[in-house]
């Protein structure tokens, strides 16, 4: 199993505003270092504002990174999209929130459609049409479509376009920001079961973000938790829901609403869930969760912990956790599938 | 959609039929007029500029005295009132008013077209650039600029040009060019820095588009509309202004007859001869007026058609 990604150190800060001591930084990412694998489905769960969409867009090129490397099938991406190699905007692709706000309202879905054959020459020109027909069938839609715009169709239509648009240049990775967050309940396992059919045909890596941690479950292989900008849990799904050891983690997954009685066996004891994530701009001393953890003590007012292995591929940045592993250099677990 | 399902030529024989051309036109337009007739004022101001562009396309063959248009002197028929012989009255030349109006919608038209010509695409391209590079010195250079121009009352800048150079209807356009560009960067400049950042641009840049694309094809369509609705008004203003020019002698000279030069004649002889500056007067407003109507007609059918 290769690595796709490698991410080591990732910092991005925003400057939000300035004081005597110089530029009041916002920090959404605040060192992150990660691995991901080819074709599985990394998930970044966590709470508004603790940095998830700003790694996405990281990666994607939106922002420059304020330090760190990443590294993209061996080739540095640490920069913005601009000053990338054109094969680099092939290979990477993003699937939006909002797909209303993602599409172009006054392009047709062929124009849409269209653009990244071009730019990429997937095809020759004279059988972009044909391609168009292809990607729209991947995403079960009536080839007819691409002479409509997409004001014209439902929520659930217009995601598939985005993620057919998303394919059309032939991406090896993609990152899906919160892809079902706009949508219907109805049409949101729709979404899912075709991305992850999308998957297995085309060998494609996903880096899968959301607040929706049902979904998470349903979709990753290996899900890490975010919280101010830092990653505090990163284990596989299976052992992420069933073994959850960080506090966060535990107070995340025992708020989860549950239908069934049996689905709220499996969660989590009652963790009760104190305050609110406090603004990145003033980040708490020591570990950033003291201030919401229920089982804080004096030590974590001062020191930051240290991301530790616990057990093979499940990492948790808690001073509960002492080592049993070397905690030097990262050995990333094999996903649970493929 | 429906009717575009009825008449379709195959294109791809294995898959689906393509709605031609022309029935995806027609089908807009029918859904375009439907929202634009919806207002009857805005249907009565189409109404009345089409007679304003018409007569004054066919001035020569509606007028019923055409060579008055231009130095023509009948002291017989001097100041005569409004007759079935003339319909709005004479003027001290003895010309008949009603024709003279009908040739100065000629140069007022002509004078809107081009200076609106010119101005848009000045204005919208720098507003759409400005927009694009907000928060760099290019849009600093080129909004600050605007501020310039917007500072100072229009119609004294328009005054100030025109009175420097030789006063005729080429140089009245000039100055009113001038002037008029940056209404149209500051509105662009507004809409392109605010689509500048829309998932949609974000999406076509991280694939790769180039610059020219997400200008022309991504931001700018989504900004014209107001652009549309703003022209539509601004051919009535052009107008006012122009008439003001030429009411204060820098527009148009005579014996081409202009709206704001008759005016202007004519207030002399009120209120004796009344029909002299009333009728060019009331032509300046409804001419106005109809192109107000149409402007807020065609603002109500490109904001609904953007959602």
């Amino acid at each position: 199993m290769t690595d796709i990604l490698q991410i080591r150190k990732l910092k991005k800060y925003f400057v939000v505003g300035k004081n005597a001591d110089g530029p009041i930084y916002l920090r959404a990412v605040d060192g992150v270092s990660v691995d991901i694998h080819e074709v599985e489905t990394f998930g970044i769960v966590g709470e508004s504002g603790s940095g998830k969409s700003t790694i996405a867009y990281t990666v994607m090129g939106m922002y420059k990174p304020t330090a760190g490397e990443m590294i993209f099938k061996g080739q540095n991406i640490a920069m913005e999209v601009s000053r990338r190699a054109h094969h680099l905007k092939k290979e990477l692709q993003i699937v939006f929130q909002d797909p209303g706000s993602s599409l172009n309202p006054l392009r047709s879905i062929r124009q849409l459609l269209e653009l990244p054959l071009r730019l990429h020459n997937v095809v020759p020109p004279n059988q972009i049409e044909e391609k168009i027909v292809e990607l729209l069938e991947k995403v079960e839609l009536p080839p007819d479509y691409m002479y409509k715009s997409t004001p014209s169709i439902g929520g659930g239509e217009k995601q598939m376009v985005a993620i057919a648009r998303a394919l059309a240049a032939g991406p090896s990775f993609i990152v899906l920001d919160e892809p079902t967050s706009a949508l219907d309940v109805s049409v949101q396992a729709k979404i899912i079961n075709k991305l992850l059919d999308l998957q297995q045909e085309l060998s494609l890596t996903y880096m899968f973000i959301t607040h929706d941690l049902s979904l998470m479950r349903n979709m990753a292989n290996r899900v890490a938790i975010m919280y101010l900008g830092r990653i505090c849990e990163l284990a596989t799904a299976k052992e992420f829901f069933e073994q959850p050891l960080h506090p966060y983690t535990r107070m995340l997954l025992s708020s989860i609403p549950t239908v069934s009685v049996e689905e709220d066996r499996m969660k989590p004891k009652k963790v009760i869930s104190i305050g609110e994530i406090p603004s990145p701009v003033n980040i708490p001393s020591g570990c950033s969760f003291h201030l919401r953890c229920p089982e804080s003590d004096s030590r974590c007012v001062k020191e930051d912990p240290e991301m530790v292995e616990v057990r093979l591929g499940h990492w948790v940045r808690c001073h509960q956790f002492p080592s049993t592993y070397s905690a030097g250099e990262q050995t990333m677990p094999r996903p649970n599938k493929f | 959609m429906t009717a575009s399902s009825q008449t379709q030529a195959p294109i791809l024989p294995h898959h689906f039929h393509k709605p031609s051309v022309i029935v995806r036109f027609r089908e807009n337009l029918r859904k375009s007029w439907f929202k634009y007739s919806r207002n009857k004022l805005s249907v009565i101001g189409l109404v009345v500029v089409l007679l304003v562009v018409l007569t004054a396309i066919f001035a020569p063959l509606v007028s019923p005295y055409p060579q008055h248009a231009s130095a023509f002197v009948d002291f017989e028929n001097a100041g005569q009132p409004p007759s079935l012989r003339n319909l709005l009255g004479t003027d001290v030349f003895g010309r008949d008013i009603l024709s003279r109006i009908f040739f100065a919608f000629r140069g007022a038209l002509l004078m809107s077209i081009v200076v609106l010509a010119i101005a848009v695409p000045i204005g919208v391209l720098l507003g759409l650039i400005a927009g694009y590079y907000k928060n760099t010195w290019i849009d600093t250079l080129i909004m600050r600029t605007t501020d310039v121009f917007l500072a100072i009352p229009p119609i004294i800048l328009a005054l100030a040009i025109a009175s420097v150079l030789t006063p005729n209807l080429m140089n009245s356009m000039i100055a009113v060019t001038v002037m008029w560009w940056p209404w149209y960067t500051r509105l662009v400049y507004g809409m392109a820095s605010s689509c500048r950042n829309e998932y949609f641009v974000i999406a076509a840049e991280l694939t790769g588009a180039s610059k020219a694309h997400i200008l022309f094809r991504e931001i700018l369509p989504n900004c014209l509309s107001p652009v549309f609705t703003k022209m539509a008004l601004d051919v009535g203003w052009v107008i006012l202004i122009s008439a003001s020019l030429s009411f204060v002698g820098l527009g148009e000279q005579p014996p081409t007859p202009a709206l704001g030069q008759m005016v202007s004649d004519g207030a002399r002889y009120m209120p004796d001869l009344w029909w002299y500056a009333v009728f060019p007067g009331l032509a300046i407003v409804i001419v106005i007026l109809g192109f107000n109507l149409m402007g807020d007609g065609l603002r109500d059918m490109l904001e609904q058609r953007m959602g």
